[in-house]
């Protein structure tokens, strides 16, 4: 049966994904840690690449365990689809795993273990090494998802297989780095107020002072610069490429039901009411998406009504709440962070104790917006696998039984339940241990 | 072009094999014949720095298979369903035991996670054998009874057994006694392949004990390897026709043979590495002459309703094969510079280097 594949697809991805958006984010910090240590020779940031390490370790960790399944499910669920894709999508796919696994893993080693063997300097090589295969290994899924949401560089023959016919099309594609930098400016503010949430954690115990405060003004610094560039320009250039490719995905994730004439309002709140076709308890400010999507308040902005039924979104509601909690949050993000960075630069953040507060409670709700964001990309593509030419219906296996299919699922969810559980515990401990502590 | 690939994909199996093979060994040997803590300490810091990057080797590999030979990639993962799943369940133990045993200083949790990191090695080289087994046995494509086919031609699904547990009963099952038979010996195998490693890096007080254990295993795997070849001709009558037409190809049975013999000399060998060598070359070998035993094929069917899945059926179009040699070729040099530094770094005994822990 077609849910399970998806919903086995659905949670093992967003599983998955906690670690990779923490640890694409971290390794740049840590290398930034790193750098600053070499340039200033101060213990104290050497100390703090160390600790998020230890972190960084663990995150990475969890992201190969649970990375290594989606590489299977392409096959063991959605076998039709590889069949039929495997041809173009495998490309990216093989080079994800030729160019940046290998470098990731050759070099993880020698960054974790290899301080004492190699010196600083080739240390921070090596940070950096693992730094950039990460981003390069974002890059290429991203590749293979632009391919996915607006295919290029194809054709399709009488089997209904795809085949490539232009490679550099796959890295032109005009959905690829409006995606690849939004998604790693997301990852950025994962990463810094997960930092900035533990400096902070540390003040208000007020144990390990130094490291906290280090903590919360990096955490700030890149984070008032990286929620700033996900909503301008990358999130914008996102929405606009959504406009331009997906109108009908557009109007379901704004929740515009109906084409309004002299422009139409951006809804901040309000629940899809699919029997009745209308937004319920709706709060809207008149013109305003117009104005952000076409810069000009009286804009025609096409609603679902201008759209036949079957090319709905399959899961308008979900779309719809995964947009606007991911761009509400975002908001709040950048309120606090500039916030923040007003009291750092008036040198008294540190002891406005309700604004660490507020930053250590912050640190869940950038995993939530993420998650939320890849939710309204693909619930958008919905009901299509490659958009507007394979339907997600045509792309599973055809011979795997839904009795099979739900025995893994209940598997991966028992056992990701477990690694969960060890993986809170392991982490408790090591942020409750504290950056001077540096053996064990 | 689809030759090219066919070399790529065999041989990236058979470096994945030789170097997550050690692993493998290594956990098993760990399972059975380790009890102190410094021996077993020894033995995952033998693998600590090496075995994620050999992991890497089945995923580059599943990558290549999957852009390559979509069509193989298709049927075989999703034919394969629940041993693939259990693969994947065995690896994720495996590495949570070999991350997390370090984690906690607790004699129950480093106990717990060392049988993890154990029985999930044993349970990797057993299927890895079998699905080995599978390949050259052939499975039921497009699940032919009575003559009809199931589904389309290229596709099938095997249950993890079946009552008769036969390789020449109509309904296959992963495991059956020809395929398990394989598992058993890749487990011998890998267990003198990953002994061999342990010697070469550590200086554990296991070494000498490990040597005496490789020549018996010898013996084993020589005599499960003589049963293999009389019973060979059930599932695949004609096993030697591309080494009669291309006797060339007969080198690598032969490599597989100095392998063999030089490991029972294990005691007598100049240099450490030589023993891992030996073992190496008799995984190449043998694995080679089972993938040159069913050229072109891919996977047999074993009907005759549909046609094996070949290099030729089961591949992409040819720009797509053409455009990939260019990255690969630069992708190929560039991890041949990673695993030059990785094992430079980390070369000698590593038991008593001090490259810190978690």
């Amino acid at each position: 049966m077609l849910l399970y594949d998806r919903i086995q697809f659905g949670f093992t991805i967003t599983y998955h994904y906690l670690f990779p958006q923490l640890t694409m984010g971290l390794s740049l910090l840590i290398v930034y840690f790193k750098w600053r240590f070499l340039r200033t020779k101060l213990d104290h940031f050497n100390d703090a690449a160390k600790f998020w390490m230890k972190i960084f370790a663990l995150n990475f960790a969890m992201g190969v365990i649970t990375g290594i399944p989606m590489e299977f499910q392409f096959g063991t669920n959605w076998a039709k689809f590889s069949e039929l894709t495997g041809g173009i999508i495998g490309q990216t796919l093989a080079m994800e795993g030729m160019f940046s696994f290998f470098l990731e893993s050759s070099f993880l080693g020698l960054f974790l273990f290899g301080e004492k063997l190699l010196g600083h300097k080739l240390h921070f090589l090596t940070g950096f090494l693992v730094f950039l295969g990460s981003w390069a290994s974002g890059f290429l899924i991203i590749a293979t998802h632009s391919w996915m949401q607006n295919p290029v560089g194809y054709e399709i023959l009488e089997n209904g297989r795809f085949v490539l016919n232009n490679f550099s099309e796959l890295f032109s594609n005009p959905w690829l780095f409006p995606s690849y930098l939004h998604n790693q400016f997301a990852s950025i503010v994962t990463s810094s107020i997960v930092v900035a949430g533990v400096g902070a954690f540390y003040l208000l115990r007020k144990k390990h002072v130094e490291s906290g405060k280090l903590f919360v003004k990096t955490g700030v610094i890149f984070g008032v610069i990286s929620t700033i560039l996900v909503a301008f320009p990358t999130g914008d250039w996102t929405a606009k490429n959504v406009v331009k490719y997906q109108p009908v995905t557009f109007a379901a994730m704004e929740g515009i039901f109906e084409t309004e004439k002299g422009g139409s309002e951006i809804i901040l709140i309000g629940q899809p009411n699919m029997l009745e076709k209308r937004l319920d308890n709706k709060i809207a400010v008149p013109n305003v998406l117009s104005f952000l999507t076409h810069q000009n308040w009286q804009a025609e902005i096409k609603g679902l009504n201008e759209f036949d039924e079957d090319l709905y979104p399959t899961n308008v509601p979900g779309l719809y709440y995964g947009y606007h909690i991911m761009v509400g949050l975002g908001t709040i993000f950048i309120g606090i962070m500039v916030v923040a960075l007003f009291f750092l630069i008036r040198k008294n953040l540190y002891n406005k104790r309700w604004l660490m507060w507020v930053l250590f409670m912050l640190m869940p709700f950038p995993y939530i917006a993420n998650t939320a964001g890849w939710y309204t990309a693909e619930l958008g593509r919905q009901p299509w696998l490659v958009y507007n030419l394979l339907r997600t219906v045509d792309g599973a296996s055809p011979t795997v039984s839904s009795g099979n299919t739900l025995f893994t699922l209940l598997g991966f969810i028992g056992l990701y339940l477990m690694l969960g559980l060890l993986f809170v515990i392991l982490v408790g401990k090591i942020i409750n241990a504290g950056p001077s502590v540096q053996k064990h | 072009m689809e030759f090219f690939w066919y070399i790529v994909l065999a041989s990236m199996l058979i470096v994945y094999v030789i170097l997550d093979g050690y692993d493998f060994g290594a956990g098993i040997v760990h399972l059975f014949l380790a009890k102190e803590e410094k021996d077993k300490k020894a033995i995952v810091k033998s693998i600590g720095p090496f075995w994620d990057a050999n992991e890497v080797w089945l995923i580059a590999a599943g990558g290549v298979l999957f852009f390559a030979f979509p069509t193989l990639y298709a049927s075989s993962f999703s034919g394969f369903y629940l041993p693939l799943m259990m693969v994947l369940w065995m690896l994720i133990f495996r590495a949570v035991g070999l991350e997390l045993r370090g984690q906690l200083h607790n004699e129950m949790w480093v106990g717990f996670w060392d049988k993890a990191f154990g029985i999930a090695s044993l349970l990797l080289a057993l299927f890895f054998g079998a699905a080995l087994g599978n390949v050259v046995r052939g499975v039921n494509l497009g699940g032919v009874y009575d003559g009809h086919s199931m589904h389309e031609a290229h596709y099938f699904f095997l249950p993890l057994w079946n009552a008769e547990f036969s390789p020449l009963s109509e309904r296959l099952g992963v495991i059956d006694w020809f395929t398990l038979l394989i598992g058993v010996i890749a487990v011998v195998a890998l267990t003198i392949h990953g002994a061999n490693w342990i010697i070469l890096k550590t200086n554990s007080s296991l070494n000498e004990r490990l040597k005496k254990l490789i020549i018996k295993l010898n013996v084993v795997l020589v005599v499960l390897i003589g049963i293999s070849f009389a019973v060979w001709h059930l599932v695949d009558p004609n096993p030697f026709k591309n080494f009669i037409e291309t006797p060339v190809l007969w080198i690598f049975p032969l490599i597989a043979l100095v392998g063999i013999v030089g490991l029972f000399r294990v005691n007598k060998l100049k240099k450490e590495i030589y023993g891992f060598m030996y073992s190496s070359l008799f995984l190449a070998g043998a694995l080679a002459s089972s993938f040159i035993s069913i050229f072109p094929k891919l996977l047999p069917s074993t009907n005759s309703v549909n046609p094996s899945l070949t290099i030729y059926n089961a591949s992409a179009d040819d720009y797509g094969l053409n455009v990939g040699v260019y990255w690969f070729v630069i992708a190929v040099i560039l991890v041949g510079v990673y695993i030059f530094v990785q094992y430079k770094v980390f070369r000698g005994k590593l038991d008593d280097n001090d490259y810190g822990e978690h």
